[in-house]
């Protein structure tokens, strides 16, 4: 499937059926809900048991949002698609949601808010989807925005999928040039599926607690027995090649259909009356291979 | 939205320098109960903008639910009443219909389903 990024603009895409979607779906709930806990634990809150004001960037549904107020937080989300936005209402979202546009500036007071996260949605910012959109400025005005509303040695966690190398230092260029500091740290990065992206940003200088904390699963130990990799293994793997002789696929098909359904058939065709050729030693044989 | 959120939201219109705070317009609120939690009250109180409180609150049709002037920090730990009026007016008043108007332009943010709509014209950006 391609990328959803080169589809739509996010308020174009994510339309009623795809934000149906994200409450019907109990795998994407639960890959959101696996997402968005571990971004908080990345967001490396003092463990003081004091709710904190967040920001969820890109909140969609609300789903990430549910992971911050099941650990007591206030949130106030931002997103751009309304369709979205609809739905985090019917699912009774706890935080404050806003109809905005990310790449337009966050619009937040300078050092009032205790940490950021954003589960999937900063990466849409590299795509020119107006001709008055400029990525780059659009990062720019994001992450200098995001800078300035969190408070001092707060933190921001954004998970992404990036499309490629040139995007993810994109984006990371931009975030350095705001001030932050920081860096990725990628969970289970040997594995495909299960690989997740987080930039961790922490706000002012550099000291010893913005040292980055490490990925799961980054020895290949980890990798195999984590519930991660279980549905890796039960996922079959189909090859397509069609350089690949006919022959062994035919010899791995059954042939036809059986005897015992052939004489099955045949009974029936006697009960409704019709003439049919006596059962005999020959019956269902494969003809001999004549010139 | 809660008044939280009023409090720290600013106008984002590229070049407007005094964006702050956002007129707040009520045609229709709800009040919903969240539950109490004084640390948090303690940790929000020195972000918040008191007159925009007010203010906020007063668009509401509550005028004397916050007095006038920020009060003193130790009122926080010595006044179970003002806690609870802080957190009413904080979080618990949700604007359901209105709008925010820029001070500095006027332009108007509508709020429709407690969801202010902060979008930006090409022009503004």
């Amino acid at each position: 499937m391609p990328r959803p990024e080169l589809q739509a603009p996010p308020e174009i895409f994510y339309n009623e059926t795809e934000a149906r979607k994200y409450t019907t779906s109990s795998r994407i709930i639960e890959v959101q809900a696996r997402i968005s806990t571990r971004a908080l634990e990345l967001l490396n809150l003092p463990s003081d048991g004091i709710p904190r004001l967040l920001l969820d960037i890109g909140c969609g549904s609300g789903l990430s949002g549910e992971t911050l107020s099941e650990n007591g937080h206030h949130w106030i989300g931002y997103d751009i698609s309304q369709s979205m936005l609809n739905i985090a209402l019917e699912r009774e979202a706890e935080g404050d949601l806003l109809l905005s546009d990310v790449g337009q500036g966050l619009g937040m007071r300078p050092g009032v808010i205790d940490g950021a996260i954003s589960i999937s949605a900063v990466q849409w910012l590299c795509y020119a989807d107006k001709s008055s959109h400029e990525p780059r400025a659009r990062l720019k005005a994001f992450f200098g925005s995001l800078y300035r509303c969190l408070a001092r040695g707060a933190r921001a966690v954004l998970q992404l999928y990036s499309e490629n190398m040139d995007q993810s230092e994109m984006i990371m260029k931009a975030a350095m040039r705001a001030g932050f500091a920081g860096g990725v740290v990628v969970d289970y990065p040997h594995s495909t599926k299960a690989r997740k992206a987080y930039l961790v940003l922490t706000c002012g200088p550099s000291s010893m607690q913005t040292s980055l904390p490490k990925g799961k699963g980054e020895d290949c130990e980890d990798c195999s027995d984590g519930d991660e990799s279980d549905d890796d293994n039960s996922e079959t793997v189909g090859i397509y090649d069609r350089h690949r002789p006919t022959k062994r696929l035919k010899l791995n098909k059954k042939k036809g259909k059986g005897k015992a359904w052939l004489l099955k058939k045949k009974e029936q065709m006697r009960n409704k009356g019709y003439t049919v050729p006596p059962d005999t030693k020959y019956t269902g044989r494969k003809r001999k291979n004549h010139f | 939205m809660r008044l939280l959120t009023h409090n720290m939201l600013a106008c984002n219109i590229k070049g407007v320098t005094n964006g702050y705070p956002l007129g707040l317009e009520a045609e229709k609120w709800v009040e919903k109960e969240v539950d109490f939690n004084a640390d948090f009250l303690r940790g929000v109180f020195p972000k918040i903008e008191w007159r925009a409180l007010v203010g906020a609150a007063r668009a509401l049709g509550f005028p004397d639910l916050l007095p006038e002037d920020a009060p003193d920090p130790s009122v926080l730990s010595s006044s179970d009443d003002f806690l609870r009026r802080f957190h009413r007016a904080l979080l618990e008043l949700h604007v359901e219909e209105g709008a925010l108007v820029c001070p500095e332009t006027g332009r108007r943010f509508p709020i429709s389903k407690g969801i202010p709509n902060m979008l930006l014209h090409e022009d503004e950006v």
